[in-house]
């Protein structure tokens, strides 16, 4: 495969063998020499309309590690926010030779565009897009939980995720659930109706609105970020209301089992969705997370521009 | 597969009295075992790498530190064949600073791997002296890269095909080599 | 010298002579026997010239998308003799001066009836009653009042329109969009723009506006005609108003008979309109609706749009898509085809029912002797791939290229003169 813009184009064989990738890299960038030479001479562009350090700084990590040449494309203070079409950016970089795009848009289906309107040669891969999908952080906490749940091998199957917030507008929760699906693991989605996408009763995982009654049977559960802008929109009453009924604090955590694991994409609104001292806790994995953030792209990077099999 | 072009040059007895004469050969090259750390490239080459751990523990009557090296992350063909998974890399606790690192290999070609090999070790650590032990060299090397030990020499067109196997991976062992016109 | 439609078929019947003098149709002979400047028709189905209740020629304001000339070339090309101007242009037609450029613009190009709809409020910005009455009686005499890509959602307002408009015989075509609804929505609300991320514009945002507009209309006895009807639960909600004697008319444009909202998965923005695409069991019941007579019309909302507005992002691209090249076509494809019309019933939804709602006298009669000759030649056995270069539009934003249509519009007389003949402009 040549892109990687939506976490449901992988099959069970492709996503495992990032995770499998991505456990050998970080191993191999677990020593003093972390530099590989593997995409010297190959260029990697990281284009953000939308402002993220840490996604930017994790792919830039990553394509740094493996020797690649990389060239940051920021909308702020570029051509990008003086207008500069979607398009004209695309050729600029065609014209400089990028192998490999990495995209982060406020619009939903832009990777999607940068990669089929023919306006560039080399490989797209989805850092974000809008309310869409978010594929390697699917990939990021795939790794992060099969090492804690499932020795760091093969795929998820069984293993129980809750994913709790604000699954509306998040393309973390769409691409987890793409991703867990296909890696055999049982979703469900927690969070008030209002938050839910139209249809989600289609979707490949179980859905509830009462957090409580679904914590004692998790293996993970993964916290949205949820803005407080939100409740101006009405999605619900106030901050402290969703915080009461949906936020994670060390109660609720007391009622998950022992070896059940916290995850977060991060940002994190402390006393929102989660509290401070969950946040905190051993059992939170945000900062490996961050870790394995990179070993993932690093795969994601090595495998696309190497030209990854194709499905059968 | 046409069997009638496929000849056996090796079978499973030979390459046991191979590798015995292997571990032989590498104890004695390094004076004992004691500096020895092996590496197998993977994924033949991590076999043929245990298979010389335990002939020279029966040998010398203690284990050498063994381990694996994939160096497909230092391959110089990655333009030009799709990307691989990776195989696990495993080096021994005690590292390979002022060792003396033999990597082994099923078959030595071009000698291209053995490239990637000398890179993928130079991140790794800055061992005394580095070794190469083979089960077939069968030429066409096109790098000024030689082994230090081999199992069989054997001479080959470049367009056939040699294959390896072992009871670790492929159930049995035997060295075959098989016409280009029956690939 | 009088024109001669040799063999012509009016309505697909019975091969004719239509003889044409001083703009109208003088007599309706055996084949053969009328002479005169003879165009040979055989084969061909003759109609009355189509009427279009909703066109964009984006003049004046986005002369770089369409002007009223490049307009005009593609409805005569498409077997229009009348369009209807919507009124969001740059200066909106809010007043009669705008609205009688654009109707004198019309009047120069001569190849159609260009008749100027009125903004119902000022600017579009739904506070304020434009000049309705100005307009009417300017000399464009507007008689369809629109603030189209906007929806008139102000209750009181539009119950005031509605109205105020009976004093001129108007009609209020209503762009039914709940507003609060639909902020920043991008498609169909359904599972796909779940799946795609795409913010939804549900159904009911549609619904909702036709059933207070249809209940106001009955409270006030005035005239409502609904643009763009785009799902099921609309037409059920206008059977119901027509059921109950409600004066209501509607329209369904040819892209919301053909095209799913499945299209939307490639992210391609040519399939960006308002309206959104909707489903298949949309489809179904539109057309259903269409052939029953519970839809009115068949109106294209041809929407040109500059290529950069569409060679972008999805969430960043203008909606609307370029229909009066191709209306017939799709109409004949998904009409008459499956037999839900005939072509009688297709005169009627194409030009017949369109100008009573407009109230232009002078477009779809019956031909008949004594009739103005506004005709539509189109030859029923022809199919064409669509080729986004070869349209006289001067915006190529058709979602149809590459796909082959059955039918093509040959020869169009507007006003007794042949505007296209041979599918080219005369």
């Amino acid at each position: 495969m040549k892109h990687l813009l939506s976490a449901g184009d992988l099959d069970r064989d492709q996503a495992i063998t990032i995770l499998d990738t991505a456990a050998e890299l970080a191993a191999l960038t677990d020593r003093s020499v972390k530099k590989l030479p593997t995409l010297r001479g190959r260029t990697v562009v990281n284009l953000f309309f939308e402002d993220s350090t840490r996604t930017r700084i994790s792919f830039e990590v990553a394509a740094k590690r493996l020797s690649a040449d990389v060239i940051n494309f920021a909308a702020k203070g570029s051509s990008v926010s003086k207008g500069e079409s979607l398009k004209d950016t695309a050729l600029t970089l065609e014209a400089m030779g990028a192998d490999a795009v990495v995209i982060r848009h406020n619009l939903s289906g832009a990777p999607h565009r940068l990669a089929t309107a023919g306006w560039i040669g080399g490989s797209v891969v989805n850092a974000g897009d809008g309310t869409h999908e978010h594929p390697t952080q699917a990939l990021l906490d795939a790794f992060t939980m099969r090492k804690h749940l499932r020795d760091g091998t093969g795929d998820l199957e069984g293993v129980r995720v809750g994913i709790v917030g604000d699954v509306l507008h998040s393309r973390v929760a769409r691409s987890n659930v793409l991703l867990l699906r296909t890696l055999g693991a049982q979703v469900t989605l927690v969070a008030p109706p209002t938050l839910l996408p139209l249809g989600v009763e289609t979707w490949p995982c179980d859905v509830s609105y009462d957090i409580d009654s679904v914590l004692p049977r998790l293996d993970a559960i993964m916290m949205l970020r949820v803005q407080g802008e939100r409740m101006h929109d009405a999605y619900f009453p106030s901050a402290l209301e969703y915080s009461r009924l949906y936020g994670l604090d060390s109660a609720r955590m007391s009622t998950l089992p022992d070896h059940a694991v916290i995850l977060h994409p991060g940002p994190m609104n402390r006393g929102m969705e989660i509290s401070a001292d969950v946040a905190d806790s051993p059992r939170a994995l945000m900062v490996e997370q961050v870790a394995n953030g990179v070993s993932v792209r690093m795969a994601v990077l090595y495998l696309l521009l190497g030209g990854m099999k194709e499905n059968d | 597969m046409d069997s009638s072009r496929t000849r056996i040059v090796l079978d499973d007895s030979d390459i046991a009295r191979a590798i015995r004469r292997l571990s032989h050969e590498i104890v004695e090259s390094a004076k004992g075992a004691d500096e020895l750390v092996i590496l197998g490239i993977p994924t033949r080459g991590v076999a043929l790498a245990t298979r010389i751990r335990d002939a020279i523990a029966d040998i010398e009557g203690h284990s050498v530190p063994t381990g694996a090296l994939d160096i497909t992350l230092y391959r110089d063909d990655l333009r030009l064949r799709p990307a691989r998974a990776l195989e696990p890399t495993s080096i021994p606790p005690e590292g390979i600073d002022d060792r003396i690192v033999v990597l082994v290999d099923d078959v030595l070609f071009s000698g291209r791997t053995v490239r990637a090999a000398l890179d993928a070790l130079n991140d790794i650590g800055r061992p005394r002296a580095v070794r190469l032990a083979v089960l077939v060299d069968r030429g066409h090397r096109e790098l000024p890269i030689r082994p230090d030990f081999v199992g069989k020499n054997l001479p080959t067109a470049v367009g056939e095909q040699v294959r390896v196997s072992l009871v670790e991976i492929d159930g049995s062992d035997s060295v075959t080599i098989r016409d280009e016109e029956s690939a | 010298m009088p024109i001669v439609l040799r063999g012509a078929r009016p309505y697909g019947e019975d091969a004719a002579d239509i003889v044409i003098a001083d703009g109208l149709i003088v007599e309706i002979a055996p084949v053969g026997s009328a002479s005169g400047e003879v165009i040979d028709c055989e084969g061909l189905v003759a109609l009355p010239g189509f009427v279009d209740l909703h066109t964009h020629l984006r003049e004046p304001g986005r002369e770089d998308a369409e002007t009223v000339e490049s307009g005009s070339r593609a409805a005569a090309l498409g077997g229009y003799t009348c369009v209807h101007a919507m009124a969001n242009t740059s200066p909106v037609a809010d007043t009669a001066g705008v609205v009688e450029q654009v109707w004198r613009l019309g009047e120069r190009t001569g190849l159609v009836d260009v008749r100027p709809v009125g903004a119902v409020t000022v600017g579009l910005a739904g506070e304020r009653m434009a000049e309705i009455g100005a307009m009417a009686n300017s000399e464009a005499q507007v008689r369809v009042f629109s603030d189209d890509g906007k929806c008139v959602h102000d209750a009181a307002l539009m119950r005031r329109a509605l109205e105020y408009v009976k004093a001129f015989d108007g009609v209020v075509a209503q762009h039914a969009q709940e507003p609060r609804l639909t902020e920043n929505a991008q498609m169909n609300e359904g599972i796909l723009s779940g799946q795609l991320g795409l913010t939804g514009w549900p159904a009911v945002a549609e619904e909702a506006i036709i059933a207070r507009d249809v209940l106001l209309a009955q409270h006030v006895d005035s005239r409502l005609h609904v643009c763009h009807v785009s799902t099921a639960g609309s037409v059920e909600v206008i059977r119901w108003a027509k059921s109950r004697g409600v004066n209501v008319t509607a329209e369904v444009c040819p892209h919301h008979l053909i095209l799913t909202e499945d299209l939307v998965a490639s992210y391609d923005p040519i399939y960006k309109v308002n309206p959104p695409l909707r489903t298949a069991a949309d489809i179904e019941a539109l057309r259903g609706a269409l052939g029953d007579g519970t839809i009115d019309a068949i109106a294209t909302d041809h929407a040109p749009h500059p290529h950069e507005d569409k060679d972008c992002e999805w969430g960043a691209a203008a909606f609307g898509m370029l229909g009066l090249e191709t209306a017939f076509s799709i109409a004949m494809k998904t009409m008459i085809e499956p037999g839900l019309l005939d072509w009688r019933g297709l005169a009627d939804r194409m030009s017949v029912a369109p100008a009573r709602i407009g109230r232009v006298r002078e477009q779809g009669h019956e031909l008949a002797v004594g009739s103005i000759a506004n005709i539509a030649l189109v030859d029923p056995s022809a199919t064409r791939v669509i080729s986004s270069d070869r349209l006289a539009s001067k915006s190529r934003n058709t979602p149809y290229a590459s796909m082959e249509l059955p039918g093509a519009v040959v020869h169009v007389l507007y006003g007794g003169n042949l505007t296209v003949r041979d599918g080219a402009l005369a």
